[in-house]
């Protein structure tokens, strides 16, 4: 691997990624055996520090660090000592005095994971920092759509939603464009960002487009509070617009893979008939955040990339 | 630095005398007595007599900044009326403007008058701004000509902008009658929201909320607007948009009361700056993208701004080792304000010069020819073409937090003389 850390993709190397796609594929066959356990990461020692709240991200790391025999330390911000005022720097060097081997980190503030790096000699994984990236979300969002279509390159991506505020998004954007999909955005005029130009990706305000152009789309969850803010007027209203509901998709004669990164809202940006129907791959998505999660904790830790 | 008192009599021998006031240049000596210029021009200076060989410097006046932070009273664990004046010697500046944000603000004739006493035992001159409304609130005004029978020069809410343009407008029609400029913060806050940066392709990739141009181009025409209504004088600080200068050279043609600053990192640097999300470059109003820069260097040129001004900003190490989210706004830059703007504006010193001197002292009604036999010395004597690398070594605030550390710049202060005292540079 070319990087120590895993801060975003935007400048992370497309061979790497591809390293890490190729490794999950391999962890995905330990996950389904009945001793789901591998020796690979015995003796590292990987602290998860979540500065905001996570369920799903938290487990699958948790769960992947587990099935690579590392020891694990849970670290959150209410059970923490910054709540008695302690920085930010004395914190993270606390516990890598500790001796430890890698930093998992979920922050609310954009740069965190960057700013980590400056105090820490650990490695450190991104699990999502602010409104700048996840790219632990978007590898596994990638090696689902390998697993689906056998590819990424030449895939039609639609992402559908919250774009401005979304790091979901910029992770899947920089790693799409980075192994040769198309992507197109779709959500209302509010919630796309004003300078998306550079991004080199297609705009659209109108659902049809992307169904009708996409292979699969990532529906993105809406946050609520973005509706106090007056991003948009009301639940029905975005429902209305941007909803993945059956109705719409059946005006489309094809198939349309549809994902989400969850938690969802079911019933605003997707309705259960979707999410539960067979175009959908949201589990298999959850299944392959393991396994990627695994691949990244392996590789970043000294292991050897499979090739697939 | 090397503080001194100034001997008896003190001589600057064969330096350039450049004054930016007539904007004429001669070679000479200026001679010192009792802190008093004594002559001008002159070959003289008798053996015995205290010398500084100025050969190949530039003597002029002592450099004004009309927007610093000293912090005092309330954060001296940032600066203090002592050391920022340390700060202002090492940047050439003898005479500074204070911003009323202290803790409690300076919002009264009271607090005005326990600056200005502890200003008398620094080193260089000292003037508080006053709060334009009781607690920076943008409510209601404070006792605007008690305040500047104290001895405020201006009147400023600094980082809190008067949203409400009636209490904007009242200000404006009030202050007219003594005659002292007000000082908005010009940026609409609703537009702003909660922007942590200017707001283009770099803050859509950091994931930085943004803050628009607009926000300050749309503020600075409401008060340009009010100020043309009322012929009255308004201070733009620290404008950073294209657009922003635009409106402030297209009002200038009505309203000759109108003036306007810039600072040395909005001229020097540009958003693509904070792609690796270094604190010291935030800063409010924040650094924009280089299409503004560049504008911003053709207002210098064409006269649009009237004065180079620091918003000296000290903050802590730990607070400026926060997040860029939760890192306070601002940066430090009285000691490479000289090397920073001479180096990126590269234009005839003279000129140069004026934004430093004569500008800012109009700007805030100080006396304007410092090379008059008999007024007290204010001097500034520098080494125009010097190019050096900024260190922390430099720095004499008592905060570190500036980028420009580790900046090639062109041109150093060598020496400071203010109330009496020498700064030596060297």
């Amino acid at each position: 691997m070319q990087e120590k850390h895993l801060l975003g993709l935007e400048h992370y190397p497309a061979e790497d990624i591809v390293s890490i796609i190729d490794t999950a594929f391999s962890f995905r066959e330990v996950l389904d055996r009945p001793i789901k356990k591998v020796p690979s990461l015995q003796g590292k020692t990987i602290v998860n520090l979540f500065f905001e709240n996570s369920t799903r991200t938290r487990i699958s790391f948790e769960l992947a660090q587990k099935r690579l025999s590392a020891d694990t330390v849970n670290f959150s911000a209410s059970s923490s000592s910054l709540k008695k005022g302690e920085s930010f720097k004395d914190t993270v060097q606390n516990i890598e005095a500790m001796k430890i081997d890698a930093v998992v980190m979920r922050h609310p503030d954009p740069g965190a994971s960057l700013h980590l790096t400056k105090y820490v000699d650990a490695v450190v994984i991104n699990a999502g920092d602010g409104t700048h990236e996840h790219p632990t979300q978007a590898i596994l969002d990638m090696t689902s759509l390998q697993e689906r279509f056998g590819k990424v390159k030449g895939l039609r991506i639609g992402i559908i939603g919250d774009i401005a505020h979304s790091r979901v998004a910029r992770s899947n954007i920089y790693g799409l464009k980075k192994l040769g999909a198309d992507v197109m955005l779709c959500g209302p005029t509010t919630l796309i960002p004003h300078h998306i130009d550079s991004f080199d990706v297609r705009v659209t305000h109108d659902l049809d487009e992307v169904l009708d152009w996409a292979d699969a789309v990532n529906v993105l969850r809406i946050q609520l509070e973005r509706m106090d803010r007056g991003f948009f007027p009301s639940v029905r209203e975005y429902r209305n617009l941007f909803g993945i509901t059956s109705e719409r998709l059946k005006k489309h004669k094809k198939e349309i893979v549809i994902m989400h990164p969850g938690p969802m809202n079911r019933g605003v940006e997707i309705d259960s008939s979707v999410a539960d129907g067979k175009e959908a791959i949201i589990l298999d998505q959850v299944l392959n955040g393991v396994a990627s999660r695994m691949a990244i904790l392996y590789l970043l830790l000294g292991g050897k990339p499979e090739n697939n | 630095m090397n503080l001194k008192k100034l001997p008896k009599k003190l001589v600057l021998q064969g330096g350039t005398i450049l004054d930016p006031l007539s904007g004429r240049s001669t070679k000479g000596n200026v001679v010192i007595e009792h802190n008093k210029i004594k002559s001008v021009g002159s070959a003289g200076g008798a053996k015995g007599e205290t010398m500084i060989d100025c050969s190949g410097l530039v003597i002029t006046h002592g450099f004004c900044d009309v927007h610093v932070h000293f912090r005092e009273p309330g954060r001296e664990d940032k600066e203090t009326l002592q050391t920022g004046s340390r700060a202002a010697l090492a940047g050439g500046f003898t005479r500074v403007c204070i911003m009323p944000n202290t803790s409690p603000p300076l919002d009264s004739p009271e607090s005005i008058r326990f600056v200005v006493e502890k200003a008398e035992e620094c080193p260089v001159h000292i003037h508080p701004i006053g709060a334009v409304t009781k607690g920076q609130k943008g409510k209601e005004l404070t006792e605007v000509q008690a305040i500047i029978s104290e001895g405020a020069v201006a009147l400023s809410d600094d980082g809190l902008p008067i949203s409400d343009a009636q209490v904007m407008r009242l200000a404006l029609e009030y202050t007219s009658m003594f005659d002292k400029p007000v000082i908005n913060h010009a940026e609409d806050e609703c537009l702003r929201n909660n922007g942590l940066m200017h707001e283009g392709e770099i803050s859509t990739r950091l994931g930085l909320a943004g803050n628009p141009s607009l926000a300050e181009a749309i503020m600075i025409q409401r008060d340009l607007e009010l100020a043309n209504m009322i012929q009255t004088k308004l201070h733009v600080p620290h404008v950073t948009s294209a657009s922003g200068a635009a409106n402030i050279r297209r009002m200038k043609k009505l309203n000759s009361n109108i003036t306007a600053e810039v600072t040395p990192h909005h001229l020097f640097f540009n958003d693509q700056a904070l792609l690796e999300y270094n604190t010291n470059f935030k800063v409010a109003p924040p650094i924009r993208a280089e299409n503004d820069r560049k504008e911003l260097i053709k207002a210098v040129k064409d006269g649009t701004f009237d004065c180079i001004a620091t918003d000296h900003a000290p903050h802590t190490i730990e607070e400026k080792e926060a997040t860029f989210e939760l890192a306070p706004f601002g940066m430090i830059g009285l000691e490479s304000c000289f090397g920073a703007v001479n180096k990126v504006l590269d234009m005839p010193l003279k000129e140069l010069l004026k934004l430093l001197t004569v500008n800012p002292r109009r700007v805030m009604g100080f006396e304007e020819d410092l090379f008059t036999i008999g007024c007290a010395a204010e001097l500034t004597i520098i080494d125009p073409d010097q190019e050096w690398i900024f260190k922390e070594q430099n720095i004499y605030s008592k905060s570190r937090n500036t980028p420009f550390i580790g900046e090639k710049l062109k041109g150093k202060v060598r020496f400071t003389i203010s109330k009496g005292s020498i700064a030596d540079l060297k």
